[in-house]
């Protein structure tokens, strides 16, 4: 228990940022077209590949075969989640874009 | 120095996101928008490789990690440009599983990192709880967004085991069970590891199984924030702001979305996740028996009875999208205008396997974005149309939404079709729909099918309709 108290008032930044952050998050959302939704989806898709640089560090301390195996694996991943998101949201924006006369 | 350096590099790529997201809720400028998020992304990966730091000493493995980027590009690059448009909503499920795996991969090896020959008691709790918290959401959503992907590529058949609910709920409360006996200590073997993240496979599997067909943008939404939580897991761990933003806004904004999503199908997410609507066999069964006759009608005769008419709507569906029908569809519409009939789109909000998937596909074709009508705005207007052409859509249209409260899609609003003079329904046969049901539409008398591939369908009415 305490050891949670001392986290909360330790972390109290981070805190505040996931707060205030999940709030930044619905008001975003919050009036979209239904239209959007797709590539709205891909694009947020696309934002968590960010875990990337989590694979990264990873990769980048890894000293033990076990590490840069699986933190190999884990850039390959990542890599994929981001690219591929973005570019695959970006040919779903490209629909629209032509509709435009 | 670098760090603060680093700092305001993740700074930057956090607000790329948000405009990048708050963009990509506008029509106008979501390109730029993607764009600007994607730079973010650079900034963010780039500055960690070159500028990270741990106790003073900076990376190493440089070869492994640009390996891996590279291999990651232009794997992915390659799938995103070769996936067709009506493949799209798979890829993005694909491509969010891979997120999910990564999640996981990055507490497997952080849990080895925090033990010591295998004893991993004497670690921080909060660490622990943190990593087994991403590696079961990031295991869960790799394996629901593979199950996804393989169902909306209709490899995997719906699934829906005998007491479903029940065993999914106890698996859940063993899952956390476990994690946080050994987040305490309880638990000292150190393969406990292996164990929730094979139960946390098992359960992204039993997760997304009994949910269906229409259900499944809804549940690959979900999947998505899920992901983004997970990425903040890892956020956490490494005290990363850049991580704990992106992760923590696809989280929020993923779950606000599902819910949004779910509204737009007039259903609950409690709904969508434990109601057995296109559940399998559970599902078809059900509804109102219906008798009577459908009635053919010649394509020679469905393409006169759209040339003497004052007001066509298309509905496009699935159908439309698998048969690649968007561009000889939009040719139709045109033939049609220069006869002086005024052609609208219907668009339902779930129509094709994803909101905005028909939006995408006329698009596409160079449809104008103002003909295409969504349904709060057409279902008025369908009681002044003359013809309304179905094509490759079912449930979208299917009246027992609406007045057959025993059918399972009882509840979904519908476009009111059944308003029009006439309605064609182009289908290849007569085939249930995605949910599984019958439609009585198809045995209105005011209603004609018209059979065959939906592409050449429309081809041939085009050459009837230049004949004519």
């Amino acid at each position: 228990m305490e050891a949670i108290l001392t986290f909360i008032s330790n972390n109290q930044l981070m805190i505040y940022m996931v707060v205030l952050m999940i709030f930044v998050g619905i008001e975003l959302i919050e009036k979209v077209p239904s239209v959007l939704h797709t590539p709205l989806m891909s694009g947020a898709n696309a934002i968590h590949g960010v875990v990337i640089i989590g694979a990264i560090i990873i990769m980048g301390q890894a000293e033990s075969i076990f590490a840069i195996v699986l933190g190999f694996i884990a850039v390959v991943l990542g890599t994929l989640n981001v690219v591929g998101g973005f570019v695959v949201t970006d040919r779903m924006l490209d629909m629209f874009k032509k509709k435009k006369k | 120095m670098k760090q603060s350096i680093l700092d305001i590099i993740y700074m930057i790529g956090a607000v790329g996101f948000i405009f990048g997201i708050k963009m990509l809720g506008n029509p106008e400028k979501a390109k730029k928008g993607n764009l600007i998020a994607a730079f973010g992304m650079g900034l963010a990966i780039f500055g960690t490789i070159f500028l990270y730091e741990h106790n003073g000493k900076p990376l190493n493995n440089y070869l492994w990690i640009f390996g891996g980027l590279i291999v990651g590009t232009v794997i992915g690059t390659m799938m995103a440009k070769k996936v067709k448009m009506t493949g799209m909503p798979q890829m993005v499920s694909f491509f969010n599983g891979m997120g999910g795996a990564c999640a996981a991969l990055i507490s497997l090896v952080e849990f080895n990192h925090l033990s010591h020959e295998g004893d991993f008691t004497q670690a921080p709790v909060l660490k622990l709880i943190i990593i087994f918290l991403g590696l079961i959401i990031g295991s869960i959503s790799f394996a629901g967004s593979m199950i996804a992907f393989g169902k909306l590529d209709e490899k995997i058949k719906d699934k829906t085991l005998p007491l479903q609910q029940v065993i999914n709920i106890g698996l859940m409360v063993v899952l956390l069970g476990i994690a946080f006996a050994a987040s305490f200590g309880v638990i000292s073997n150190p393969m406990v590891l292996y164990l929730l993240l094979v139960l946390s496979l098992i359960y992204g599997v039993l997760f997304v199984m009994p949910i269906g067909g229409a259900d499944m943008p809804v549940v690959i939404s979900l999947l998505n924030s899920f992901t983004g939580v997970a990425a903040a897991m890892g956020g956490f761990l490494y005290d990363n702001k850049v991580m704990l933003f992106g992760g923590i806004l696809v989280g929020s904004a993923g779950t606000l979305l599902t819910v949004v999503m779910c509204k737009a199908m007039n259903r609950s997410l409690t709904n969508v996740l434990i109601g057995n609507f296109g559940g399998g066999s559970a599902a078809a069964g059900e509804g109102k028996e219906i008798t009577g006759s459908v009635k053919e009608i010649s394509k020679t005769d469905a393409a006169v009875l759209m040339k003497y008419s004052k007001k066509v709507v298309i509905v496009p569906g699935y159908g439309l999208a698998v048969a690649q029908a968007q561009h000889v569809c939009h040719e139709l519409e045109q033939v049609l205008e220069e006869e002086g009939v005024e052609v609208k789109y219907a668009i339902h909000p779930v129509a094709g396997r994803m909101p905005g998937h028909m939006n995408v596909l006329l698009a596409e074709s160079n449809v104008s974005y103002d003909k295409l009508i969504e349904m709060d705005d057409i279902n008025p207007e369908f009681k002044t149309t003359d013809v309304v052409l179905i094509v490759g859509a079912n449930d979208v249209v299917n009246p027992a939404a609406k007045n057959d409260p025993s059918s399972p899609i009882y509840g979904m609003p519908i476009l009111e079709v059944e308003d029009a003079a006439h309605t064609i329904v182009m289908k290849r046969s007569m085939k249930a729909g995605y949910a599984g049901i019958e439609n009585e539409l198809f045995y209105s008398n005011k209603n004609s099918m018209l059979f065959g591939d939906a592409k050449k369908t429309l081809t041939d009415l085009v050459t009837e309709l230049k004949s004519l």
